[in-house]
This record gives structure tokens, sequence and C-alpha cells, in this order.
């Protein structure tokens, strides 16, 4: 029999084996990327949404990733000296803080986040995948560095299906474009066998992403699939899909995600496991970086457990069924690529947004509209008016930045949050009453 | 004066200002069955939709000219102007006459407000145009056919009858016409710029918005021939200026006014850039549909909007500079115009690299107050002539 669950112990002394593994993952990333010029190792720089890790990894090369180390400085409070910088060098203060942030860091010197020097790319690999932005920030560091530069055009999702002319679209610029030019930065040919058992191994972990997200259906949630989510993304989105790493780490999570369940216990918070779970909410848009955790207390103060999200899915929408196919490996990249979440049409978003609400039961949904992102936030207003009139269920709305702290109102942000959790109240009282 | 030329500028900027396009009805109804489609900025194949018997209508907001009651409420306020104000159009009834409404892949807001036009007018045909962004024949050739294809396709069955192949060479040979015309307008400004003012030029391009581009042609042409026959028009010490960043969200006139009389004549712009957006004649001959894609790929302007490449940021715009014999470049970007906005370091970097002299502002369409702005561009005008005499 299992002792009584401690919810009271805050996670700063209490840490998952997959939590530290993914720290170890992380860093260990970090140390290989500061010492790839000594070793000889070749880095490519791409972004999250529709990358190319398994292609990547075929090559033996190694991602570097600007918007997660945008973040990680957002989380470290670094960013905002970052911003001004690059505002220093004439950027504007109306356009996305991601870039902006990336672009001061480099001129700071591009020490990463874990203090070590980045090593600048042998590839700027260009996945211009549901964000226009993409385009600009890598025209932007293609001025800055020296290197060959490989643009992947992904259309976008505007009627909602893959259409098969996009992926050949994909398929054909991989072929004349990415693959020549991976080829070229990193000495080695294409090798598909190599690709498709990378893929294979993506495929294993995705299921259990999917598993880990998908037990949120639960009531109570044993995750959080927002604030927990990112972290829970973390691998998969960024340098360690199609790894043997990727698939322990996954596994790890599953294991104890089920452990959780099996307990009836909650999420793990920075705070501990909350006391119960008052509301249960969707959230759509990405989260504030720079005061991450203090965003997240407030959710945890409430009892308000985020059971989907749509920031989960930026880089693949695994829940939807997609899995990358180790048959087709140039398809299924193409697949992958037109399938990110921001790729895809504001009616399908909102239809989305609307099977989560039913299928995590949840009492609410809160859209974090992001100053910075065009890509997310353009539409959302009409997507609170639609899915409040379509499912019932009331919508709250708070605005914030990604990683400009000047753009993140703590007290404000507070007060729109617990407004709405009371209208909730009100709402489920009025229900019962 | 003369009354011919106020005429023509009169007629033009009714056709600009008149926000419930009563021309585009007028010219509905003078045939039935006819058909308008809308398109935001910058480029659509308006030839395809020409040869469909269709009038292409450009949209590019309200202005300065339409209060803004529930567009304001459908953006946060870090969204540039133009998305509001059309909705605003929209939702109150004055795009109605359009059959159809095109949305370009120009940044993420136009290209979300396509699908906020699938979901607020669920009966109208609506398309989101993705143009390529790789310019290899075989990679983004392929695709950007095949995307025409569809157009054509959608165009056959909105209108029901077919689009022959050489109708639309005819209506390729229209829009060249038109696009030379206009060139030979910018051309001619660049040569004498007090003969054309500004405030002219402005309303007589954007009335190709809404004309028949036949129509339009004429204008222009019209245009030309009176507008040097001007007495009273004579040089004047002001500096040339290249304007940068007005390829979407359109500036109030005022804005335009303010920069001419704070001392400087504009001799190059990308105001209204989807009128010229092919720099070259597209080819009459052979498969007209490959022809348009042709000339996508190997003529379409250099503007922030699209891929570059080469990398070479900046060079169409010293080009420019050169060609029009500019003193300096203004970048009037609208706020919160991510194109715009990223992509002027990259060309300040240049210009400064030239040594071109350079300046900044940000304007949104409604845009009321412009004393800051002639000073500032007033300030750069004198410095340029003090830099010119040295």
């Amino acid at each position: 029999m299992n002792a009584a669950p401690d919810r009271r112990v805050p996670e700063d002394i209490r840490k998952e084996h997959s939590m530290l593994l993914q720290k170890e993952m992380i860093a260990s990333h970090y140390t290989a990327l500061a010492h790839a010029p000594q070793q000889n190792r070749k880095v490519v720089y791409t972004f999250v949404p529709g990358n190319l890790t398994e292609l990547l990894r075929s090559f033996d090369l190694l991602p570097v990733l600007p918007e997660i180390n945008a973040l990680q400085s957002g989380m470290r409070k670094l960013s905002g000296d970052y911003i001004a910088e690059a505002e220093k060098y004439g950027h504007s203060e109306d356009v996305c803080t991601y870039v902006k942030c990336d672009i001061g860091m480099l001129k700071k010197g591009n020490i990463g986040p874990t203090g070590e020097r980045l090593p600048s790319p042998d590839l700027l690999l260009l996945s211009y995948t549901g964000c226009f932005t993409f385009m600009k920030w890598f025209e932007l560091l293609r001025q800055e560095y020296d290197c060959p530069v490989a643009m992947l055009h992904v259309p976008y999702q505007a009627e909602g299906r893959i259409l098969p002319h996009h992926v050949e679209y994909i398929v054909e610029q991989l072929r004349s474009e990415v693959i020549p030019k991976l080829e070229q930065v990193s000495g080695r040919r294409y090798d598909e066998d190599r690709l498709r058992e990378s893929l294979r191994l993506s495929a294993q972990a995705e299921d259990d992403l999917v598993w880990v997200l998908e037990s949120a259906k639960n009531i109570p949630s044993p995750i959080d699939a927002y604030f927990g989510g990112v972290y829970y993304i973390g691998p998969m989105f960024t340098a360690f899909r199609g790894t043997a790493e990727g698939v322990a780490y996954y596994q790890a999570l599953r294991n104890e995600v089920e452990d959780r369940l099996r307990q009836g216990l909650g999420p793990l918070t920075p705070e501990g496991v909350p006391e119960k779970e008052r509301y249960r909410l969707v959230v759509e848009g990405p989260p504030n970086w720079t005061s991450f955790r203090e965003f997240w207390k407030m959710f945890y103060d409430e009892g308000a457990v985020v059971v989907a999200s749509s920031y989960t899915k930026v880089g693949g929408l695994y829940d939807l069924g997609f899995r990358h196919d180790p048959t087709h490996p140039l398809e299924t990249l193409a697949e992958y690529c037109l399938g990110c979440y921001t790729n895809l049409g504001l009616p399908t978003r909102l239809e989305l947004l609307r099977q989560y609400i039913y299928d995590y039961r949840a009492d609410g949904f809160m859209i974090n509209s992001i100053k910075s992102c065009n890509s997310f936030s353009v539409g959302q207003l009409l997507m609170l008016r639609q899915l409040e009139q379509s499912t019932g269920v009331p919508g709250g709305f708070i605005e914030s930045d990604l990683v400009d702290p000047r753009y993140f109102s703590a007290a404000n942000v507070k007060n729109r949050i617990e407004s709405y959790l009371q209208m909730l109240e009100q709402k489920r009282a009025g229900a019962t009453a | 004066m003369s009354p011919e030329l106020a005429a023509i500028v009169e007629r033009a900027q009714l056709l600009t200002e008149d926000l419930s396009l009563t021309s585009v009805r007028t010219w509905k109804q003078a045939v039935a069955g006819r058909k308008a489609i809308g398109h935001m900025p910058i480029y659509v194949p308006r030839e395809l939709i020409h040869a469909a018997g269709m009038l292409p209508v450009g949209i590019v907001g309200a202005g300065d000219r339409l209060e803004i009651i529930r567009g304001d409420a459908y953006f946060q306020s870090y969204i540039c102007h133009i998305p509001r104000s059309t909705i605003e159009l929209a939702l109150t009834q004055r795009l109605d006459v359009l059959d159809g409404m095109l949305f370009p892949s120009i940044c993420d807001v136009i290209r979300n407000l396509s699908g906020m036009w699938n979901i607020l007018f669920p009966d109208r045909y609506v398309r989101y145009v993705d143009l390529p962004q790789n310019f290899d024949p075989q990679a983004g050739g392929t695709y950007w056919r095949h995307e025409l294809d569809t157009l054509r396709n959608d165009f056959v069955r909105l209108t029901n009858r077919p689009i022959e192949d050489d109708a639309l060479r005819r209506s390729i040979a229209v829009y060249n016409e038109n696009r030379f015309t206009i060139c030979e307008l910018y051309r001619a400004r660049s040569l004498r710029p007090w003969f054309f003012p500004v405030s002219e030029v402005y309303p007589i391009l954007r009335a190709g918005n809404v004309l028949p581009p036949e129509n339009h042609t004429a204008l222009v042409r019209e245009y030309l021939r009176l507008a040097p026959l001007e007495p009273d028009r004579r040089d004047r010490d002001q500096s040339r200026v290249v304007l940068v960043g007005m390829f979407c969200e359109q500036p109030p006139v005022g804005v335009l006014l303010t920069l001419e009389r704070a001392g400087c004549w504009v001799v190059d712009d990308d105001l209204l850039l989807g009128l010229r957006w092919i720099t070259g004649d597209v080819s009459c001959d052979g498969d007209p549909v490959q022809a348009l894609v042709d000339a996508f790929l190997t003529q379409s302007a250099e503007t922030a909007a699209r891929y570059l490449p080469d990398g070479e940021h900046g060079r169409a715009l010293v080009e420019s500079v050169r060609r029009n014999r500019a003193e300096g470049v203004i970048f009037c970007a609208p706020s919160f115009c991510d194109p715009a906005l990223l992509e002027q370091p990259m060309l300040i970097a240049r210009l400064d690299r030239e040594g071109i002299p350079h300046t900044q502002f940000k304007y949104s369409e409604d845009t009321g107050q412009f004393a800051v702005i002639r000073e500032q561009a007033g300030t750069f005008s004198d410095s340029i002539r003090l830099w010119s005499e040295a």
C-alpha cells in the first residue's frame, strides 16, 4: 500500500525523475553546443514549429533554436536587457520580442542560457512554418553571420486540410534545397535509413507524449497541460525528437504521470500539488516567460488547472493522430510541418479549442494574448466570442508578452484571472441553485 | 489648375474617398451578372480576375475617413490599423458589393484576417493566396502554378463561364499596359516632381484599386498629359526623397502632403505596390498561366513581404535612390507593421554603408496630427540640402 502523498512539499525540494532527466539532457545539449567548434561539430539554427530535428540528427548536426534561447533568457530575467540592446540598434519597439531578445543576446556575445557562448551557425535553416516573423528573423541573422541559408517555405493550412500539392512542394524543397545544404555543411551524404530509424523513435516518444497530455481528461487532472505542459513538450519540440534519450524521457514521464493518476494526485507545481482542482481550464496562446512562475502561481492559488492548451501544439498536433511515419520519411516531415498549430487556419484552431473544452470537460477557457505574436493573437477576440457562443462556456482574456518584462503587469493579470474565476464560480453556483 | 486637370483629379479623389465602393456598384449594375472580387495588399494575380470578366477591387482599409466602432472590438491595441478598418467596412455592409475576397500572404495579420473572414462571412468566397517564398521554378513555380490553376477554377465556378487562354492573354496585355503607364508616371515625376504633386499622384494611382484597368490606364495617361501643362508649377528648392514602408496600410493623404510641404519631393515610393508588383511585362505568348508564374518568380518587386534568396536587402532601395537621383530616404511605416519594421534595420544598414541619409517615423492610417512629422521631415530636408551644398 502506498503511503499517503504529501501534497504540501514544494517543488524546490521535490524533483521527479523526468525533471532531472530533462535538466541533464538540456544541459548536455548546451554543453555540446558550447564545445561544437572544438569538436568540429556543425550547428544549424532553426525554429521550433516545423523543425526537422530528425533530418538534422541524421547528418549529425546540432540544432539551436533561437526561440528556446529567448524564452530561457526570459525565465532567467535576461531578456529585458537583450531587448533594450536590440532597440538600441534600431529594432522597433513594435515587433516580436523573441527576435529582439535573440538579436540583443547576439550583440552581447551570444552567451546561451547556461552561461556558455553559443557557437555561430554553420547553416540557418529557415523553416517558415506558421509565422511570418520567422522569415524576417533569419534574414536579420543572415546579416550577422557568414553562413548559408536553407529556406523551407511551408504553405498555410487555410482550408483546414493538408493538400497533396503542399506536401509535394515541401518534399521538393527538402530534396532540392534543404538536403543538399545539409550535405554540404555536414560533409555527409543523406542517409534515408538513418532518418527512418530516427522517425521511428519519434513516433514512439510521440505516443507517450500524447498519453501524458490526454491524462488531463481525468478528474482531477494529474498534469497541468500549459505551465507543466511547456516542460513536457521541451524535449519533443527541440533537440531530442528522434533520439533514444527522447524516448527514455517520455517513458519516464509517462510512468510518473501514471503513478500520480493511480494516487489521485493533481499536477506537481512549483508551489506543490494543489489541494483541490477547483477549475479546469483550456488556455489559448503562449505563456509569459519573464514572470512564468508568478503567472503559474496565480492559477495555483485559485485551484485552477489547465487541462489543455494550444501552445503545447505549436511543435505538432500529435493528439489529433499525427505520428512521424518512417515509411514515408520526407512526406511525413512535410505533413508534420504543415500540421503545427500556428499553421492552421482560424476556423480549424477554433474547432480544436471547442473540442478541447468538451473532451477535457473544461469549466472555462482563457486566452493569453501576446503582444509580440501576431500569428497567435490576431483573431483571438473573435475566437473568444465564437467559443463562448458555441460552447456556452465563458472565456477570459488577458494580455502579456513573451519575453518583454515591460508587458507583464502582474497586478492587472492577477486581477483579471481572479475576476474571471469568480465569474465561473458564480455561474457554477447559479447552475446548482 | 486647368478645368480638365481639376476634373480628373477630383474624380480620382472621389473614387479614393468613396468607402461604399459606388463605382464598383455602378460597374456591376451596368451589365447583369457582373461580379467583383476584393483583395488585400500587396499582390494578387488580377489578370485572372479580369479574364474571368470580374472586377478586381483593391481594399486598403478606410484610412482616416471612417470612425471605427465595431472593428476595434476585434483587434488588440498592438495590432496595426488596416484590419480593424477593413472589418469595420465589412460589418457596415460597405463591402457587400464584393462577391469574394482574396487575402495574399503578406504577414500574419492579413493571414489571420482571412480566417476571420471565413468565420464572419461563411457564405462568401474567401481565399488565402499563399504566394511562394521559394522562387525556384521546380519548387515554388510548380506550387504557384497549382495555386493559380485553383484560383482559375474557383473563378470559373463563381462566374459559371470558362476562362479561355486567349482571354487571359488579353488581360495580361491590359495589365502590362497599366503597369507600364504607372511606371511612366513614376518616371515623369522623378524627372520633374513639381509637375506631379503627391496630392494628385496618390489619388490618381489609388483609383486603380477600383477602376477597370483599361479606364485606369486612360486616367493615368490623361493626367500625365495634363499635369505638365500647368504654368504655375515650378521647381522649388526641395530635397528629393524616396519613401519606404507604405506598401500595405496606407498613410492618410495628410502625411504625404506634410512631407511635400516640409520640403521633400517624393521621387519614388512603395505606396500601393501591388499595382506594379511585377516589374516588367508578363509574356503574352504561350501558356498564359505559366507566364504569370514565371513573372512572379523572376519579376516580383523586392519588398519586405517576400523572401530574398540572395539576402541582398536594400539593393533595390539603393538602386532607386541612384536611379531617381534621390538625396535621402524616409522610412515611414505603419505602427505594428511586422514586415516593414523588421526589414527596416537591414535597409538602414545598407543605406549607411552607401552613405545615403535617412530618417524614420511611423504612422497609422487614421493619424490626425502631422506637426511632428512636418518638423522631422523639414529638419531632414534642410539637413540634406546643407550637406548637398557642402
